[in-house]
């Protein structure tokens, strides 16, 4: 399974998803899952803003030098035992990960869960390979049962049921008893650990993510709840780790900073359940651990951001706030986005990652609320950045309907009166930037069509955009 | 080309740089040896009985239970009493850390085994290198005294912390980790522990006990 983008058909494949209407009921678990959460947890640490300008000013610090703690990184790596592979595109990094596979004649592959393994389409390379890749992750186990591509980059069955989840069980674990009680969330998660116990066990290689690299130490980190991710990379022979090259951080400092605002902005969590750090290969004296530890640095296109509109946004550390809280992605859905990364975040990396050409729409999939961009931990200037790949595509004259209304698309939002409704001071700023008269939105009908999702969608934005108006004036 | 030279020549072209500049190199050289910490929260720095209050506050805010134990020669027996309580055998596997293999297990009926999880152990036991009072998070250290197998494969885990161990926050575990192997090295594996593992990717409910741990439970040696 590659992953062929869709954003090219972001309209339809948006149009499509809000007709059907079962997102909205899919993702209502989120508001008291990830964004009530975040608060609470935000709340309760005083230095919560000290610390996101801290962490903006390490990956701003890393960025600007960027060569060279890549190259103390590889150099620790290596003296740690460890080998680094550089990858210039998703192509060489697929390869070089089954290269690795092939020399040590492996079968299967555990997997923890990687956006990066996603971004360059790594298990169907392996499967054509007649290597087994198996994803251990709950939410990247059931989607791979499905043959999906993950609609949330931090909960990736964010878009299913129970009901869904359990009869994809049936269907595939065939093994087990027909007429076993399934009806208890509690029984799905059970029936996925023991199936994946005996696959961590059997691995030949783990491949993990990582979610930062350590400049001083060579350490990779992975941080996650299941436990998947350490079972992945302790059990089998081979340990790789696919990463792309912005994850560095200089120091063990610098990384307990970015942790802090990490998990309490996604899941709103003071930390994750696992925090680890992995440092080359098992040591003379350990019992267990990986013989072998790989690192595959993957380029594909970011180097080529480093300097430009679009740097900020490789500060991104994948917490998801933004898509959380995006009323946009709330209405159509992590798929709707048409790749790997959904939401304010997919919207302005994905153009830059496999061409504007390709992602023309995404930019515009914005209300210009400027929620995403507020509880953003890296303070990522996202509805910024979605102006100037509009400005950028405008340029290019890909989209006529743009060069024709200005704002093109934009009328296909106008068409939800509950975006406008959603608008806040900065929406309406931005709309009058734009020329726009705000009465025509106004006009346009459906309203009631939007009442389930507005009664959750408008007193969480009030409370919020009131929250931080007086977080900001403190 | 190699694919390293282009993605480094890449990255310079972008940055406007050569790579080759002495004051870019001494910025990045002076960091990664000073360490310099950041915004450190106020909130875990506390005399050692706040300290100790506000792990077991945090840890048993995520689910991890917590029992006190005034000397070490008082784990076995708080291990005993655990599994009985849950209901779980009374065996138990562990590395062969020094400070675990000199506890008197032989004074209870536990059948203690030795070395890394072969997947079927139901309870192991590690001891923390250190914790952060901060989160309630543990640290403990890979390395034939703890394998990091334990930490994992069993469904229950068991962490003994010494309490003269607790640190305020995660920058002061790092200051331990190098007093004890050195700056800028790293055992194979440090785990940071918070709470048993969990999932919320049915339908954005949490649930206890997805790979990892069912159950953490931590003594803590207060003598
Ligand atoms: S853009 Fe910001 S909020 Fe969105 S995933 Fe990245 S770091 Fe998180």
């Amino acid at each position: 399974m590659s992953v062929h983008p869709t954003s090219h058909s972001f309209k339809d494949n948006a149009s499509r998803a809000i007709a059907d209407g079962s997102v909205p009921r899919a993702l209502k678990n989120v508001r008291q899952n990830f964004i009530d959460k975040r608060v609470k947890a935000v709340d309760a640490l005083p230095e919560f803003e000290a610390l996101r300008e801290s962490a903006r000013e390490i990956k701003n610090h890393t960025l600007a030098h960027l060569d060279l703690y890549l190259e103390r990184y590889e150099q620790k790596v290596k003296d740690s035992g460890g080998h680094v592979h550089f990858a210039v595109d998703s192509a060489e990094a697929r390869n070089i990960v089954l290269d690795i596979c092939r020399k040590v004649g492996a079968r299967t592959v555990t997997k923890g869960k990687s956006m990066i393994s996603e971004e360059i389409g790594l298990n169907g390379h392996l499967e054509a390979a007649g290597i087994v890749p198996v994803e251990t992750d709950l939410g990247e186990y059931i989607i791979q049962l499905r043959g999906e591509t993950p609609s949330h980059i931090i909960a990736p069955a964010v878009h299913l049921t129970k009901d869904q989840i359990e009869k994809d069980f049936r269907r595939v674990h065939t093994q087990l008893d027909p007429n076993r009680d399934l009806t208890e969330k509690r029984s799905l998660l059970t029936e996925a650990r023991t199936m994946l116990r005996e696959k961590f066990l059997a691995a030949d290689v783990g491949i993990t993510g990582a979610n930062f690299l350590i400049a001083e130490t060579g350490s990779s980190v992975i941080v996650t709840n299941e436990g998947n991710g350490d079972l992945t990379q302790i059990l089998p022979r081979v340990h790789i780790v696919i990463a792309s090259i912005e994850k560095v951080v200089p120091t063990l400092e610098d990384v307990s900073q970015i942790l802090r605002v990490l998990a309490r902005s996604a899941t709103g969590q003071e930390m994750s359940v696992y925090t680890t750090f992995s440092t080359g290969p098992r040591r003379a004296t350990d019992v267990d651990g990986p013989e072998e530890y790989h690192v595959v640095l993957l380029d594909n296109g970011r180097s080529a951001m480093l300097g430009t509109e679009f740097q900020d946004m490789l500060r991104c550390i994948r917490c998801a706030a933004c898509m959380n809280h995006c009323p946009v992605y709330h209405q159509i859905g992590g798929h709707a986005y048409g790749w790997i990364y959904p939401g304010p975040m997919g919207s302005v990396l994905t153009p830059s990652l496999i061409g504007v050409d390709k992602a023309g729409h995404l930019p515009n999939a914005s209300t210009f609320c400027g929620r995403c961009e507020s509880v953003c931990p890296m303070k990522i200037p996202l509805p910024k950045m979605m102006r100037h790949w509009r400005e950028r595509e405008f340029e290019r004259n890909l989209n006529p309907a743009v060069a024709r209304y200005g704002l093109g698309f934009w009328a296909f939002f106008a068409k939800k009166p509950w975006l406008y409704n959603l608008s806040t001071r900065v929406a309406a700023k931005a709309m009058k930037l734009m020329g726009r008269n705000k009465g025509r939105f106004q006009s346009l009908p459906g309203l009631g069509a939007w009442t389930q999702y507005r009664d959750f969608a408008v007193p969480e934005g009030e409370t919020f955009q009131a929250q931080w108006k007086k977080r900001a004036g403190k | 080309m190699s694919s390293r030279d282009t993605i480094f020549a890449s990255i310079r072209r972008s940055l406007h740089v050569k790579g080759d500049e002495r004051i870019r190199s001494t910025i990045v050289d002076e960091r990664l040896d000073r360490s310099p910490k950041g915004v450190v929260p106020a909130r875990a720095q506390l005399d050692s009985a706040g300290k100790l209050a506000l792990f077991i506050e945090k840890a048993e805010g995520v689910q991890a239970t917590v029992a006190r134990v005034l000397s070490p020669k008082d784990v076995p027996g708080e291990v005993a009493r655990y599994l009985r309580d849950n209901n779980l055998p009374a065996a138990l596997r562990m590395g062969d850390d020094p400070r675990l293999s000199a506890m008197p297990w032989k004074d209870t009926a536990l059948d203690v085994t030795t070395g890394r999880s072969n997947g079927l152990d139901l309870s192991g036991i590690t001891h923390a290198e250190t914790a952060v009072a901060e989160t309630g998070t543990l640290a403990i250290l890979s390395g034939h005294e703890n394998p990091t197998t334990l930490n994992f494969l069993p469904d229950n885990h068991i962490v003994v912390l010494n309490a003269s161990d607790l640190v305020a926050d995660l920058e002061s575990v790092w200051a331990r980790v190098r007093k004890k192997v050195g700056k800028g090295e790293m055992p194979r594996t440090v785990n940071f522990v918070t709470g048993p593992s969990r999932s919320g990717d049915i339908e954005q409910t949490i649930l206890l006990g997805a790979h990892g741990p069912r159950a953490l439970h931590i003594v803590v040696v207060e003598g």
